[in-house]
């Protein structure tokens, strides 16, 4: 039985909380940095296909900002946090308070992307230390790197440790909305945490649900 | 590029043939490689999304030949003579293998995309394959698109353009 099948309800429900906790820690730092609310919404965890992945992220040659890190320690995984070009500059405008910032096209602005892979750090660490404090797992992050390009060329580095032994991977993806934009009901953009594969039962045992 | 002609999309970890009228597409490669092996005369090409340089890796049940650069290209090969293509005509042209982050960790993790191009040119010099055009490595992302109209594989990338090999 492959590592997915292994999965029940109940895990992919604790799966789903430690989405939401750290989500929600992350979601407050945003909301901070930015001034304003940004929502996250409910997370949700998928067992998909690689090809449904790249599709959760809007198809292989949707183009993103993405700041990917690995993170370390008793259950390694990679995490993405995967903006819309648009999003991005906005965000970036917003933290630096210029408007002209952009990333639709190159050369993109150095001070843009400095403040990016700041954002980067402060939501992955937010999030991966309230996941860590809750189930007192230890989780280290490596210093994020941020790419603008194709999201399928991105994300399939969070897919290799995987792909060594199954053709699907568990999902925690929290999408970002912003309510102040004009069309609040899209999404903004999304956090995807992939645990590696043995990192499943350090979870689940640590939490006592086996 | 014929506007009229099929285009046959391969996914991530996924192979197949086309013949003259149609065109073979992969999308989003990073750290992966596309290899296309044809033969012109026999009207038949193919093309694989390789994830992982060797199917030594994989630790799971259910092997899925295509993700891996030594398996991948012996099914291809396969499939393109099982459907009248030549041995000694088969030719090859490949594009990915990039290295799109640069952390610091000691996995080998980061060095897929490396990994991943010296694994399917081995393979190729196994089986006696010309590689005849190669575009790899570097730190974007890429789409292919190869039809046997031209013989010449199309790489777009987001900000280097669009080029042919």
């Amino acid at each position: 039985m492959s590592y997915e099948e292994k999965i029940s309800p109940i895990h992919l429900d604790l799966l789903k909380e430690i989405g939401n906790i750290g989500a929600g820690n992350a979601a407050t730092a945003l909301s901070k940095l930015m001034n304003q609310k940004v929502d996250m919404k409910v997370p949700s965890v998928r067992i998909v296909s690689f090809n449904e992945m790249m599709d959760l992220a809007g198809g292989t040659e949707n183009v993103v900002l993405s700041i990917f890190l690995r993170v370390d320690g008793d259950a390694p995984g990679s995490m993405f946090f995967v903006l819309p070009l648009e999003q991005a500059s906005f965000f970036a405008q917003r933290m630096i308070g210029d408007k002209t910032i952009t990333f639709e096209e190159p050369p993109y602005s150095e001070i843009g992307l400095s403040a990016m892979q700041e954002l980067g750090n402060i939501l992955s660490g937010s999030y991966l230390s309230a996941l860590s404090d809750f189930t007192n797992i230890h989780l280290y992050p490596s210093v994020p790197e941020l790419s603008i390009d194709m999201v399928g060329a991105i994300i399939s580095y969070g897919l290799v440790k995987v792909s060594q032994v199954s053709d699907y991977v568990i999902v925690i993806d929290t999408a970002l909305r912003e309510e102040n934009l004009p069309n609040s009901e899209s999404v903004n953009g999304h956090f995807f945490l992939l645990p590696d594969p043995d990192s499943f039962q350090t979870i689940f045992k640590t939490l006592g649900v086996i | 590029m014929v506007a009229t002609s099929e285009i046959i999309k391969i996914g991530i970890a996924d192979l197949n043939i086309a013949n003259e009228h149609q065109s073979l597409r992969t999308s989003g490669l990073g750290s992966c490689v596309g290899v296309v092996i044809y033969d012109a005369e026999a009207g038949l090409a193919g093309m694989v999304h390789i994830m992982l340089p060797s199917s030594n890796l994989f630790k799971g049940s259910t092997i899925n030949k295509a993700k891996f650069a030594d398996t991948g290209i012996r099914e291809l090969v396969e499939r393109l003579i099982g459907n009248g293509a030549h041995v000694s005509r088969l030719k090859a042209k490949i594009s990915g293998g990039a290295q799109m982050f640069q952390h610091t960790t000691k996995s080998d993790l980061m060095r897929i995309g490396p990994r991943n191009v010296d694994a399917v040119k081995e393979e190729l010099r196994l089986l006696n394959i010309p590689l005849l055009a190669e575009d790899i490595g570097g730190k974007n992302g890429r789409t292919v698109e190869f039809t046997l109209e031209t013989c010449m594989l199309r790489i777009r990338t987001v900000n280097h353009g669009v080029k042919e090999i």
